[in-house]
């Protein structure tokens, strides 16, 4: 085995929960050489789900969530530095004050930002947030604290419900949009948006579907919107929760895959270049990568899961410092939670995946189930409400491509187990929200011309 | 000293919220709610909490220091 795969330079660029696991993993693997992390923000890595929740209860505040390190990485931080390019052939990363920083094997773990509201003027508005930094989490939790007459969230996916969720919980009056016919549908599909939906309005939610916003107003604060129906809402806090776009535009001139879903890499988190050519020192992991899984169609995958950035940072650092027969595959299987209107749902497998459901345990008037999701007669993901200890089983099933319907494994096995309905899951470009798990094809990024 | 849940792996066990209640807390029935900064009084109750947790999700540890930068 060549020793010097645990040697030289590697450059991590991305500091979050990605970039900070696969560095603490590279020295847990044995490399001895120099290890460099690069991140934008100017801050150690810090967790991002408490922002959307404890922070804006007042239970913690948006600068204290820094991750605690399983150990120390002995790394070079460089935080408030953006990263503006990589040379393949010369093994540089170029930063923005000018300085370049070779490597001999790269991890990109760039992440995601909030995807802004459209019109930058409107945007600029005092009382309007996105939701992804701390320095927005806090700016929101002050403002919520100040206790404002209205907050608007614009998008009803995982975070714009988290935030109404949080809102209620404070006694403030709040009314989401949403373009798709009910929250979490994008995510979910049909049944569970429809659960989603009843918990926002017993919640006291202004739930408002099927339309889009269609401009912010105020003069230099924000006053209100107006939606698509021709309606008004008066708000003076407007949260666009309208999902998340990849970091990819500082690699554009690299000639790596990468695209607006992502860069696309291999199983084992191995970057492909533009050509679909597998790359053998540059790697990549957390919400900016794109990798296929056998057990859903080979298709590629982005996926927007804190678990999925442990497991695939730590897959990736094995790889960087292992030769080729002692790879592994990034074969984990998707997982996500969500804790709102006083509900813990969680996620295993990919939901969009799949053509019908049933409700294998539970009920819906119960608030309290496990939903599994089939497609073409394989158990492909399962959700469950309140039903946490429940999920290992059926991400048994999804490991194993169980036969859907699932067949009797549970005391509680609930009537409707036998009874198949449509998943309906949503093309998400009616949405205003994003899927978390995003099936991404099979095409490569960029349409290539031969000259 | 800095704390995480791996709320991937946690399954309302609440164990922790015996151990160290001022720290963790149950939202609901069995959403995790938990201070990311962990009170120095607090350290020993949540080293006992980790230990404690069925499926091992608590993570306490330093964060990067700023001697780091």
């Amino acid at each position: 085995m060549p020793s010097d795969l645990k040697e030289g330079r590697i450059v991590v660029v991305g500091a979050s929960l990605a970039g900070l696991r696969a560095a603490e993993a590279l020295r847990e693997e044995g490399f001895t050489g120099e290890l460099t992390v690069v991140g934008d923000e100017p801050h150690a890595p810090y967790d991002r789900p408490p922002l959307s929740k404890q922070v804006l209860l007042g239970q913690a505040t948006a600068y204290t969530t820094e991750l605690p390190l399983r150990r120390d990485p002995d790394a070079e931080w460089r935080f408030g530095v953006r990263a503006t390019g990589v040379d393949l052939l010369a093994k540089q990363v170029l930063l923005e004050d000018g300085e370049s920083l070779p490597y001999d094997r790269l991890l990109i773990a760039t992440g995601t930002r909030a995807r802004p509201w459209p019109d930058p003027d409107e945007a600029a508005l005092d009382g309007v947030f996105t939701l992804r930094t701390r320095e927005d989490g806090a700016g929101l939790a002050e403002r919520l604290a100040a206790g404002p007459e209205r907050v608007l969230v614009i998008g009803g996916g995982f975070t714009g419900s988290e935030i109404a969720s949080a809102c209620r919980e404070m006694g403030l009056q709040v009314t989401v949009a949403e373009r798709g016919p009910a929250p979490l549908v994008g995510a979910l599909g049909a049944t569970l948006s429809k659960l989603a939906a009843v918990m926002q309005r017993n919640h006291g939610v202004d739930l408002r579907t099927g339309v889009t916003v269609t401009a912010l107003t105020g003069n230099g604060a924000f006053t209100g919107a107006e939606l698509s129906d021709g309606s008004r809402v008066h708000a003076d806090v407007c949260v666009v929760a309208l999902g998340a776009l990849r970091n990819v535009e500082w690699l554009a001139d690299s000639g790596l895959a990468a695209g607006p879903r992502g860069i696309a890499c291999d199983a084992g988190c191995r970057a492909f270049t533009m050509y679909g050519i597998v790359t053998d020192d540059i790697f990549v992991a957390g919400d900016v990568s794109r990798f296929p899984h056998p057990l859903f169609g080979y298709q590629m995958l982005s996926l927007e899961h804190w678990g999925n950035a442990v497991e695939q940072a730590e897959v990736a650092a094995h790889n960087m410092v292992s030769p080729g027969a002692l790879q592994r595959p990034h074969l984990s299987i998707p997982t996500f939670w969500s804790t709102q209107f006083g509900l813990n749902i969680k996620s295993v497998g990919v939901p969009t995946y799949s053509d019908h459901i049933v409700i294998a345990q539970g009920s819906l008037e119960a608030r309290r189930l496990a939903m599994v999701y089939g497609y073409q007669g394989r158990v492909t993901a399962a959700v469950t409400v309140d039903m946490a200890k429940s999920l290992d089983y059926y991400r048994h099933l999804i490991e194993t491509a169980a036969p859907f319907p699932p067949p009797p494994g549970a005391a509680d096995r609930a009537i409707a187990a036998d009874i198949t309905i449509p998943s309906a899951v949503p093309d998400p470009s009616g949405l205003s929200h994003g899927p978390t798990v995003a099936l991404t094809g099979h095409l490569p990024d960029r349409r290539l011309t031969v000259v | 000293m800095r704390t995480v849940v791996d709320l991937t792996r946690c399954q309302g066990y609440a164990q922790c919220v015996f151990h160290a209640p001022e720290v963790f807390a149950l939202h609901g029935e069995e959403g995790l709610l938990y201070a990311t900064a962990v009170p120095d009084d607090q350290v020993a109750r949540v080293r006992e909490a980790a230990a404690a947790c069925p499926v091992q999700a608590i993570l306490l540890g330093e964060e990067v220091t700023s001697r780091a930068l």
